[in-house]
């Protein structure tokens, strides 16, 4: 059983208490990154997720998510147990909420499904119902975030598939690359796919339209504020989820930062080079994705292996926002499906060739030891997982939602801005475009 | 096609599923997990394929 000193604990709380910022650097990029008809009805959204996904997490989330060595539903198959569910108490009731692990873990867990809830948005932008976009985060907090992150850090049969079958450690994600990035991304792409494009967004023969933010500086700055966000989740993540002490967060807190570094500097060559300039918004996009990449394997890798991963993750990045908008016409003006779901598969499945895993107890405890072979499987298995079971289910639950209550706004109130549709008032009332100002006098 | 591809995605993670439980030497397992993520590959594009842009709806 995991047990951290009063010490230990006051600086995961520390860390744990950074994350909202991540959450409120999303949602200056995604307001950013829409149109300014939109930005107010963006960050009202993007507070309201925080809020219900905090109260869903903690109504049945942490619940079903549970804790390692805690009570939780099990099927034998072929003689091996598969754990699939947790089976705590609802409400948060009988744990310690003095600082234990568990305590910190839902703390934590309780961030994390609003960080899951806020990607999302970045897809939707512009024509998701701030109603829906509040229903569907139900879902994702409720019920498919705890899910998932059970299997990879509550003990489940993905965090298992080393110890029963052999498969390297199991399935590692340090901080969230699959667990939050993952499931927060093939959401967003449920999510655009269940909306449809923006009106305007393709031409009749197909081609998109570029449709530019309206704001490039709420966007690097919230680059900024997201990284400060991240920093925490990830040295917090090691030690909550991966039992690593306070001082991993050095290792973690290097990492995280090389990766992004790596990975907008990255994306800002390759725009440079394709487009003459380097792209405020793809280098954004690329930086987030190299975040997203560092969560999988911060606490394990070499500063060496973090600045490849994370150069990897922006040359994805660059190319996956082009790849899902030309080539599958799906529309996510916030670039929050390549950045997340892209970023982090990448991050999850590099923990299967960068990581230095640990030895387990029986080995010789806390020497770094090449991780054992089959981990790129384990790996590969949990994205099999995401891609396989997760996007159909958050696609499925959000289909059925768009039945019983309709998830895309009219047409006429997507024409007048969703600030003027839901909130009957927009981000920015004394910004007016004066006709004088751009005539010659 | 859209049912084909959802249906293909789930397929994919059963195979990989399936080969975990069941193959117990690292190459045939490792061959059949790749498969299964090769199904789930194909269903993916299909599935995407099979939301067109809803222009004529909001256009």
């Amino acid at each position: 059983m995991l047990t951290f000193s009063a010490t230990s604990s006051a600086f995961c709380l520390i860390f744990i208490l950074l994350v909202p910022l991540a959450g409120a650097g999303l949602a200056l990029v995604n307001s950013g990154l829409a149109r300014s008809r939109s930005a107010a009805q963006l960050m009202m959204s993007s507070l309201c997720v925080i809020s219900i996904a905090a109260l869903a997490y903690f109504v049945c989330g942490f619940a079903f998510q549970g804790y390692p060595n805690q009570p939780a539903h099990v099927v034998m198959i072929g003689g091996k147990p598969w754990s699939w569910l947790g089976d705590g108490h609802l409400f948060l009731h009988h744990i310690a909420l003095g600082g234990s692990p568990e305590s910190l873990a839902a703390l934590l867990g309780i961030f994390g499904a609003g960080l899951a809830g806020s990607i999302p948005l970045g897809a939707g932008a512009e024509r998701w119902r701030l109603g829906a976009a509040c229903l569907s985060s139900i879902l994702l907090a409720g019920w498919t975030y705890p899910l998932f992150a059970h299997w990879v850090w509550g003990g489940g049969w993905l965090a298992q598939l080393g110890a029963n079958y052999g498969l390297g450690q199991g399935f590692v994600d340090t901080s969230g690359a699959s667990t939050i990035q993952g499931i927060g991304g093939v959401t967003a792409l449920s999510i655009a796919w269940i909306l449809g494009a923006r009106r305007g967004k393709y031409q009749h023969d197909g081609m998109p339209s570029a449709i530019p933010g309206h704001n490039g500086v709420l966007v690097l700055f919230g680059c900024l504020l997201v990284l400060v966000g991240w920093l925490g989740l990830n040295s917090a993540g090691a030690m909550v989820w991966n039992g690593l002490p306070a001082a991993s967060s050095v290792q973690v807190s290097i990492n995280t930062i090389l990766s992004a570094a790596s990975a907008a500097l990255a994306a800002a060559l390759v725009t440079n080079a394709r487009f003459g300039k380097p792209d405020a918004s793809l280098t954004a996009n690329g930086w987030i994705g190299g975040l997203a990449a560092s969560s999988g394997a911060c606490a394990f890798v070499e500063p060496l292996g973090a600045v490849a991963i994370g150069a990897i993750a922006g040359i994805l990045v660059t190319f996956a926002v082009e790849w899902f908008e030309v080539y599958m016409s799906v529309d996510d003006p916030g670039g929050s499906i390549s950045a997340h779901a892209t970023g982090g598969l990448w991050g999850a499945l590099s923990v299967g060739f960068f990581a230095r895993l640990p030895a387990e107890a029986s080995g010789a405890a806390g020497e770094a030891i090449a991780a054992r072979p089959g981990q790129w499987l384990a790996q590969l298995v949990g994205i099999a997982t995401l891609i396989g079971f997760v996007l159909p289910l958050t696609y499925g639950l959000n289909w059925l939602l768009d039945r019983v209550y309709p998830q895309r706004a009219s047409a006429e109130g997507e024409r007048q801005g969703m600030d003027l549709h839901d909130l009957g008032a927009g981000a920015y009332p004394e910004f007016v475009t004066h006709s004088e100002e751009f005539t010659e006098r | 096609m859209k049912i084909l591809g959802f249906l293909l995605l789930v397929s994919g993670w059963a195979i990989v599923l399936t080969a975990v439980a069941l193959l117990t030497e690292q190459v045939p397992r490792g061959a059949f997990v790749l498969a299964g993520v090769g199904v789930e590959i194909i269903g993916f594009v299909l599935f995407a394929r099979a939301h067109p842009v809803r222009r004529g709806k909001y256009e």
